[in-house]
Parts: structure tokens; sequence; C-alpha cells
């Protein structure tokens, strides 16, 4: 078995020097009434300067949450300026919040944290600033074909969701699950795959029946979803959208368990929140800022779960047994040393036809889980029409 | 009073810049720093100009589409789904033309997105014209159907393998997008809005057809009688203001994006309405009110970030201004009424 180890590939750096721009700017404005602003750049000047965008409301409970966080985390460092815009779409909007926080702010570094923000406004804007770094979040970075000021960061949050699913597999008394969840692309299904074979570890009759909104942020349809899953008979829900605050609600109010997403969302539900899959990004945001105030080389892609500290659970809530925790706990310690498999041979989809024969096993970090397009046995669902 | 039609908005503009002030000072924020933080990020440098007009770039068209209909006398809110649409039928007929040449497969992605935006307001037009149905029900209702023929599309049959995880269509290819004007970062979407505000302002004011239009708008049993068909005019209208956003929907996609994904449907419809009422429906004042929305757009990103602002304050500045220049119509007419100007 391989590890899934943390990769790094240094092959670029940041350049310290962006002072220029900032003393350009610093006397615009409108003439003497400038003086009473108080907005300084000098203190800037001996701080490291990092822009964060997001592309949901910074108190979403969930992914954009997950990022403000983080964000918020390191601000508290005296040396470090950390700036954010929230709800930027995936438009020109962001080329334009990007080149303002660099232009304006005097940013080093930029966290675009929205997987649509990578190609093409990256691509676009990252070649105009050489020495400014663009780390996006989600994982994308190809040293063949991407300019070496951009990087990418991103968790396997997977293994947390199958932490989840474990707890989920022996709360649940009807052996239904729901997952609620956007579109079918490659990460959302293997989510959905994670959850349903930690919960089959458990109890092998269980079924997970899937809906999928269509957006990341339908609050409408993810309440309808919830409700009709639990008119089903489900008895633990989860999700993957933006948000996970109306799905985990929804649960609450109709007396279900629930497991998180992106966030902590244990405050929303006192009696029924089991726990969930965090991302933990004060972490690689400090590594980071380290990195650049020590003049260091910044890798351009750093990837890992639970052992590289990017990913974690939410503490558990009242109604997990002791015996669940006991099991969840032993799977993370396995994942902790890097020598789990989840997608470990032989394995079904959901039509009945093998996907993965006896005897092969899938690490981790393998490129192959990352275009996955079925759904394992006993997940009720499709991914297509 | 020459100076009426330029001071009144103005001093609507500087009393809600005013009301503002008061908004930021309740949220804790400087009022005088925000002012300053605006005009850096809007205004303030020629980067900050940019910014500004390519957010206004859109804004200007899709403003028409509830502009030109709106001399009609009908509110249409169509705006976001023609966009939506244009987007659509522009990445498609980029992809066939994709071996063409770059002015050959431009022009093409140009007329079919707007073709496609127009037949969708024009069937807004015609069910108003020829069924009675409501035209701002159908252009909305249409607008959900618009947006969810683009999200089936892009995740099924349209998609891009290769776009795993944000369900695209194909590219149109790199050498078939739209510059920049000159060497300026702000691509040619901005130029097409003021061409279309320019020209459409020309034909309303110097055609028989615009004097029909204002007719029509004026009172229709009179413009029949007077021979004019009114469904023609009708459909017409409405298929040159969809039109307009479906252009808006071509340059998202041939100046931007490069493929037509759910990133179409990102408000600049919705925001247009409120361009076309805050300019009074005037195709030339469409021009500085989505400069001025724009240079919201622009800075509001800077109010979040030197002010720890929530975004929604932009939203809310938007708000202010739109409510007082309508306001501040009403109340100048009575004003001229009681002292006895001609308005």
């Amino acid at each position: 078995m391989k590890n899934p180890k943390l990769e790094m590939k240094q092959d670029c750096a940041i350049d310290q020097s962006r002072r220029g721009t900032l003393k350009s700017l610093a006397g615009l404005g409108l003439g003497t009434l400038a003086g009473s602003f108080g907005i300084g750049n000098a203190e800037a000047a001996s701080k490291v300067t990092m822009g964060f965008l997001y592309v949901g409301p910074r108190d979403d409970y969930g992914y954009n949450q997950a990022h403000f966080e983080g964000k918020s985390a390191i601000a508290k460092q005296s040396w470090i300026k950390a700036v954010d815009q929230e709800n930027v779409p995936e438009t020109i909007a962001v080329q334009k919040a990007m080149e303002s926080m660099i232009n304006l702010d005097g940013a080093q570094v930029i966290f675009p944290t929205s997987f649509g923000y990578f190609d093409p406004h990256i691509l676009k804007i990252a070649p105009k600033y050489p020495e400014v770094m663009f780390l996006h979040c989600g994982g994308l970075y190809d040293a063949k074909k991407h300019p070496k000021n951009v990087g990418s960061y991103f968790g396997y949050i997977d293994e947390a969701v199958y932490i989840s699913g474990i707890v989920a597999g022996h709360t649940s008394k009807t052996g239904k699950l729901g997952y609620i969840a956007a579109i079918p692309i490659p990460q959302v299904l293997r989510n959905i795959n994670n959850f349903t074979m930690a919960a089959r570890s458990v109890n092998p009759k269980i079924t997970v029946q899937v809906v999928f909104t269509g957006g990341w942020a339908n609050p409408v349809k993810e309440a309808e979803s919830a409700n009709s899953l639990i008119d089903q008979g489900v008895d633990v829900l989860t999700c993957h959208v933006d948000s996970p605050k109306v799905v985990v609600e929804t649960a609450e109010k109709r007396g279900v368990f629930s497991c998180g997403y992106h966030a902590d969302q244990s405050k929303l539900a006192p009696k029924g929140f089991l726990t969930g899959a965090e991302w933990n990004w004060s972490k690689i945001y400090l590594d980071y800022a380290t990195m650049i105030a020590k003049k260091q080389k910044i890798p351009n892609l750093i990837r890992g779960g639970f052992k590289e500290g990017l990913v974690k659970s939410s503490p558990y809530g009242k109604a997990v047994s002791a015996k669940a925790k006991a099991h969840a706990d032993k799977v993370r310690a396995q994942f902790m040393k890097g020598n789990f498999v989840v997608y470990q041979g032989p394995i079904k989809d959901n039509t009945g036809k093998e996907v993965i024969p006896k005897g092969k096993g899938y690490s981790q970090t393998d490129i192959w889980l990352e275009s996955m397009d079925w759904l394992v046995e006993g997940v009720v669902g499709k991914t297509k029409g | 009073m020459a100076f009426a039609p330029f001071l009144i908005p103005l001093t609507a503009l500087l009393l809600s810049l005013a009301l503002f002030g008061v908004f930021v000072s309740l949220a804790g924020a400087d009022a005088l720093a925000v002012y300053h933080s605006i005009y850096r990020g809007a205004f303030g440098t020629w980067f900050s100009w940019q910014n500004t007009l390519v957010s206004a770039a859109p804004l200007m068209l899709t403003a028409l589409c509830t502009a030109l209909p709106a001399r009609l006398g009908l509110i249409v809110i169509g705006g976001e789904g023609a966009m939506v649409l244009g987007g659509l039928a522009a990445a498609l007929t980029g992809l066939v033309l994709i071996d063409a040449n770059a002015w050959l497969a431009l022009t093409g992605m140009a007329l079919a997105a707007m073709l496609a935006g127009g037949l969708l307001i024009g069937l807004v037009g015609w069910l108003r014209h020829s069924r009675n149905v409501n035209e701002t029900i159908s252009s909305l209702l249409f607008n959900y159907i618009s947006i969810a023929i683009l999200s089936f599309l892009v995740i099924g049959m349209l998609r891009d393998p290769e776009t795993l995880n944000k369900p695209s269509t194909h590219h149109i290819g790199e050498t078939h997008m739209l510059g920049a004007l000159g060497e300026t970062s702000i691509h040619w979407g901005f130029a097409y809005g003021v061409i279309a505000c320019v020209i459409l302002w020309l034909l309303y004011k110097r055609t028989t057809f615009g004097f029909a239009v204002d007719m029509i708008g004026g009172n229709v049993r009179a413009a029949r009688l007077s021979g004019l068909s009114v469904g023609r005019n009708i459909f017409l209208v409405c298929l040159m203001g969809g039109a307009a956003a479906g252009l808006a929907g071509m340059v998202e996609v041939a100046a931007v994006h490069g493929r037509a994904n759910t990133s179409l449907n990102a408000g600049y419809g919705y925001e247009g309405i409120l361009i076309a009422f805050a300019a009074r429906h005037h195709p030339l004042a469409i021009i500085p009110m989505a400069i001025l929305f724009g240079g919201i757009r622009a800075a509001s990103g800077l109010m979040q970030r030197d002010h720890d602002l929530p975004d929604a304050t932009g939203l809310v500045l938007q708000g202010m201004i739109f409510i007082l220049l309508l306001a501040s119509e009403a109340v100048f007419a009575r004003l001229a009424l009681n002292k006895g100007f001609k308005a």
C-alpha cells in the first residue's frame, strides 16, 4: 500500500518586492481630503499581505465559511494582513477583484477559493503579475500547462466523509441514509461513495438515497429534497452543497440525524447532529504565510487528508454511541497512519458492474479516482438523467 | 431650466450618497473613508476606471432589453434569460465554426446570440399582443426556463468531458476569443454596449419607426387608428431588446469564458432592469447609469476589504440611488406643476 503523502513540487518562488505598486498608489486620492482617511498602506509594507476571494457569503455555515475561518485564524497574527471579499461570481468580476487586491492592497499572494475561479480567470491574470502567487483551492495545478506563479491546494475530505459514514451507519435504525448533492461531478460522487461504503462496512444492508439538486446553492430544493427523503424513511441525512445549513436544520426540525460538511454545523442541530467532514484551512494558510515571510519557495501543489492536517471531523454529537465512536476513531487512526485504502476491490457500482476487481486497490492519491463517474453498490440514484 | 434634466439626477445622487454615509456610519464604518474607498475602487485610477467600464459593459446591453420595450409601455424583465440563451447559442455557433476564420466565427456567434435572445423576448412580445399574456410574468418565467435549459445542456449532452468539476461546453478556441480594446484590459463588449445604445437612440429619435413606437406607447388605440401595425412593432421592439441582451451573452462567452456554463447566469440581466429604470428607459442615459452602477460593483470589493463591510453594502448603495432617482422624478414633476413650469 502506498501512503497518501503530501506532494510538494518546489519549483517556484515569490518575489517579495511588490512595493513599487504600493508606493505609486499611495499618492492617489482626493487631494487635501486624503490625509484624513486612515487607510494605511504604510503599515502593510512590513506585513505579509494575503487576499482571499469567496464565491458565497462568509457566514454560510459551509464552504465559504470554512475558508473565512481559515483566513480569520491567520489574520490574528500581527505580521499578516489578510483582506477578503465575499460573493465574487465566477465571471470577469473575479479577475478584477484579484487585480484590485494586487494593485490597491498590495497583496503578495491571492487565494481564489472557488473551483470555477481557475480556468479561465486565474490562468488569465497570473501571467500579468509574475511576482504574485495565485494559490487555488481545488488541486488543478499541472506543471506542464500552468504558469509558475500558480499553485493549488486541496484536501482529501472524502476521508472525513468516510468517518461520517461510519457514524451514520451505526446510528441509523431504518437502514436508509440520504445524501443531498449539488451536481454529479467526480468530487461529489467520491464523497457519496465513501459515505456509502463506510456505512455499509457497519451494516451491509444500508442504502443511501441520493438527490442531485442541480446547483451549489439551491436552498429551496435542498429543503424539499430533505423533506422528501425523510418522508421515505431516511433517518440520517448528509449533503454536499455549498451550505449544509438548510439540510441540517431541516433534519433537526423533522427529528432525524444529520452529518455535516465543509464547516461545523453542530450549533444548528444540537440534538441530531452526529459529526461532519470539515476543512482545516487555517493550518495551510499559516504554512503559506510562514513560507512567504521566510522567503521560502512555495510548492505548486499541496494535497493531503487527515494525516497532513488538511481535513478534520466535527466533534461528535450527543446521539453518537460509544461503539460508533470507537469504530470511527479506529479508522481515523488508520487514515492518520496513511494505511487505509477505501477503494480496495472488489467493488461493484450500483448497476451491478464490477468497477474495481478483486486484489486491485486505488490509494488516496491515485489520479484515476479523480475522474469518478459511477456510484457504488448501495447507492440509490443515477449520475445521469 | 436647461440644466434641470442633469440637476435633478445629480441632486438625487448626492442625496443617496449622504444617506449611504449615514448607513455605513450606523454599520460602524467611517463614512468619509468609505467614500474615499468608493472613489478609489471605481474611478480613482486608470486601473479602477477599467474595472468600472468592464463591469458596465454587459449592463448596458441587458438594460436595453428592458428599456426598449418600456417605450411601448411594456415591462420586460427577461434580460437574464435572453443573455443566457444568447451565450449558449454563441458557444454552439463558435463550436460549429471552430475551423472558420476568427471574423466569420465571431460574426456568426454574435448573430446567433442576438437571434436567440431576440426570439425569446420576441416571443414575450407576441404572447402579450396575441394571447394577452402579461409580459412581466412571462419574461420572468422565461428566465427560469432559459437557465434550466443552459444547465441541462452543459451538464448533459454539450459537456466537455475535460471540465470535470465545472461542467461547461467545449472551448471555442483561443484564436476566436474577443480581444481587449487597444492596450487596455477592457474587452470589446464595452464598445458593443455604447454602440448599441447610440444606434438605438438614433433609431428612436430620428426614424418613423421610433415615432411609431412612441405613439403606440402613448396610446395604442390612436396608433391603430393611424394605421400602425401594433403587433408587428411590439414584436420588433422586443426582438431588438432581446438581441441586445443576447449579445451580452455572446460577449461573456467570447471575451471572458470561452465556453458556455452556468457562470452566464451571474445576475447581469437583473441588474440591467435597475439601470433601465434609473435611466428612465432613455438609451443614451443608460451609458452613464451603467458606468455608475458598474463603478459601484467595482468599488464594492474595496469597501469590503478596507472597512470589513459585508458585500451587500454595495447593493444598499445601488438601492438608495435607484429609489431616490425615481422619487426625484415624481417630486420634481409636482414642483414643476406648482411653479407653472412647462416640463
